[in-house]
């Protein structure tokens, strides 16, 4: 019989699979951060229960750290979720990237520059963009602080078994055209909601040739798809990776592995449950126009009208949508100024995002009345720009060059929009609210963030120069 | 987990779809460490004018005739976005045990039944005439059997209530997943095991 990807990982953790209930799931890495693990602490504390297996646990501390002044954290607030987290990760034995650690950052961005997951795993953590991690043949998805303990307690999870979606692209990704790009695309044509109950596995030539980075790129907003997680074959790429990184097999083990490994991408004909298809040739750089990623365009394209769709619901949040956004319909995008530039994020924050952004930022200064932010990843990635004399071309420019954490993506750590102010940000969500209250975000590609801060607005990346 | 019982409660109209738990309960409310006093941030937002004191007299919930709903009746895909549970603790402690959708994105459904809270899915007809009954009747209660599977209304509308067995009785019993799990803890060791033979590396 033949299996996807999915089923066999599926298959593999399937530890128990009662008459009645869920199916109990093996869990064998489970990622956290200072946000959704302090009430599942405390919740073992309380029925005097501890952690089943702390190696397969790593943390970080990501969401409400500062980008700068790291020193202290004048919130206070924030700051004993943080004291917290260390409290906590100290009395189990935890393995802890704290604020002060070399190895900081946003865990979906330390997690794989250190190894810890690898294809064929079941990973959760309490944050929806676990999903990020499906790049590896993983499935890997987000769960709620209930479950966060319950995984401590039990190294298992209670578990649906998800449908199964296969996205092709097929061909060769024009210039200028990202990993987000695709992302956005899909996102544009299946709604928000469009993947809910499945999981999905990427595919196509377009795919294939993404970079690591850019297959993370594309897993993490797979969950903005309304997706349970997103998946990727391991090949080639994925094993070369993870060589020699410092939670990967090693020796015989790395042999072992590797001949897994191979075993893992669905069969030949494996039966899903739907099946879309993309050209990559006809996705252009995308922005978003709405308070959805859902509600997005290509670059060169106009801002619909509530009378363009014939769902009466999609009409009416077309209508909610450019009233928040102060955005008329039939307008053009390139006419849009920012505010605010933010480069990061565990969508846009490692090192080829600094790098394409840097690329269209070289010589150039951002436009008056402007604000950016570049903020890596993790300090791995910042190292390795600086390595670069990227930070460089970057402050040059005009940009602020800071320390790593989630930042503008969520406004928790002190970088937030303003009342009315206006983002091109390299994160994932564009929701009311999200980058601070009455903030307007616009998602893009690091390309096109980058082009809007010199140009004041937001460009054609294809034929800007 | 407190039980949940069968109730005849006020049903409080939010005819938004697509509502994310950025709008449940925005980021700057999520770093308490405590699973508690979230229900006053609840839509934050929109719930308050621009001083964040002042309720929004515009806003639904803010109708003195929804005040003391238990049941929230609202649009399509609701929940989405993060994974925080504090969506769900936050519309709990406000005082909601019940939300009716269409659709509930996977995560937010999921954290609703460690919540003593129950995400009710009805189809797109079942909601219009659930909405147009609020609509027409504001303050109208809806009763909610669990047990019987059963939602009705005054104005006759009988709607079976889709749920997993399993999550029915958790909810009705107000269990404790993970006492129930480690029952099978026998059978998690063994997979341990067999996985420490297969997949060494796992464990080094
Ligand atoms: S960068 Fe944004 S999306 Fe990613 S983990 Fe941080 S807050 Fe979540």
């Amino acid at each position: 019989m033949t299996k996807t990807m999915y089923e066999k990982i599926w298959d593999a953790h399937l530890v128990y699979e009662p008459e009645s209930g869920s199916p109990l799931l093996f869990v064998d890495r489970h990622l956290m951060h200072e946000v959704t693990s302090p009430q599942a602490f405390e919740g073992l504390k309380l029925q005097n229960r501890g952690v089943r297996n702390t190696h397969s646990i790593l943390a970080t501390m990501d969401h409400c750290v500062p980008t700068k002044g790291r020193a202290e954290i004048s919130d206070p607030v924030a700051a004993k979720q943080i004291q917290t987290m260390a409290v906590n990760c100290k009395e189990h034995g935890i393995n802890l990237y704290d604020m002060s650690s070399a190895n900081n950052g946003i865990i979906h961005i330390v997690v794989p520059e250190h190894g810890f997951v690898h294809p064929g795993m079941v990973v959760c953590c309490g944050d929806s963009h676990t999903s990020t991690h499906g790049a590896f043949g993983t499935l890997a998805f987000g769960i709620g602080t209930s479950e966060v303990e319950h995984v401590m307690a039990t190294q298992t999870l209670q578990q649906q078994k998800s449908k199964t979606l296969l996205i092709n692209v097929e061909g060769k990704l024009s210039k200028h055209a990202t990993a987000k790009d695709i992302a956005l695309a899909i996102i544009g044509k299946t709604g928000t909601a469009g993947g809910t109950g499945y999981v999905i596995e990427f595919a196509g030539d377009a795919v294939v040739n993404l970079t690591m980075e850019g297959r993370m790129t594309l897993c993490n907003m797979a969950i903005e798809a309304g997706a349970r997680a997103g998946l990727i074959a391991p090949d080639q790429k994925t094993f070369d990776f993870l060589e020699g990184k410092e939670f990967a097999p090693k020796g015989k083990d790395w042999d072992a592995a590797l001949a897994y490994w191979k075993t893992l991408p669905s069969d030949k004909g494996a039966d899903f449950d739907k099946v879309i298809n993309f050209k990559a040739e006809d996705i252009a750089p995308q922005i978003t126009w709405g308070t959805s990623p859902e509600q997005v365009i290509s670059v060169n394209g106009l801002v619909p009208a509530p009378t363009d769709f014939d769902d009466p619901i999609k009409a009416q949040a077309c209508k909610n949508a450019l009233e928040y956004m102060k955005i008329k319909a039939g307008q053009k995008m390139t006419d849009v100024n920012v505010d605010i530039v933010f480069l990061g994020s565990c969508t846009n924050g490692r090192i080829e995002d600094f790098r394409a952004a840097a690329e269209m930022l070289k010589g150039k200064s951002i436009a008056p009345g402007v604000q950016a932010m570049a903020v890596p990843g993790s300090y791995p990635v910042k190292e390795q720009a600086e390595a670069e004399g990227l930070d460089k071309i970057f402050i040059d420019a005009g940009w602020e060059w800071r320390e790593p954490g989630c930042s503008m993506c969520l406004a928790m750590n002190g970088d937030e929009l303003t009342d009315g102010q206006r983002s091109a940000s390299t994160s994932n969500r564009n929701f009311e609210g999200r980058q601070g209250k009455n903030g307007r975000t616009h998602l893009v590609s690091p390309a096109m963030a980058a082009a809007a801060s010199i140009a004041g607005h937001f460009v054609d990346i294809r034929d800007w120069a | 987990m407190e039980a949940y019982k069968k109730h005849t409660s006020i049903a409080a109209l939010m005819n938004r779809s697509n509502v994310d738990t950025d709008q449940i309960i925005p980021t700057q409310f999520l770093k308490k460490i405590e699973r508690t006093g979230f229900g006053i941030h609840l839509f934050h937002d929109w719930r308050f004018l621009a001083d964040n004191v002042t309720p929004n007299p515009e806003f639904e919930l803010n109708k003195p005739v929804f005040k003391g709903a238990k049941i929230l009746v609202t649009g399509a895909n609701f929940g989405c976005g993060s994974s925080r549970e504090h969506a769900p603790w936050a519309i709990a402690d406000y005082g909601f045990n019940t939300v009716i959708s269409t659709s509930f994105a996977d995560i937010f459904y999921t954290n609703c039944f460690k919540n003593a809270l129950l995400p009710i899915r009805v189809s797109k007809d079942e909601l219009a005439a659930l909405m147009a009954e609020i609509a027409a009747n504001e303050g109208v209660e809806f009763t909610v059997d669990l047990e019987a599977e059963k939602l009705t209304t005054p104005g006759g509308i009988v709607i079976h209530i889709e749920v997993d067995p399993f999550r029915k009785e958790s909810l009705l019993g107000g269990l404790d997943d993970i006492a129930w799990t480690l029952k099978h803890e026998d059978k998690i060791t063994a997979f341990e095991e067999k996985q420490k033979q297969t997949l060494p590396w796992l464990w080094k």
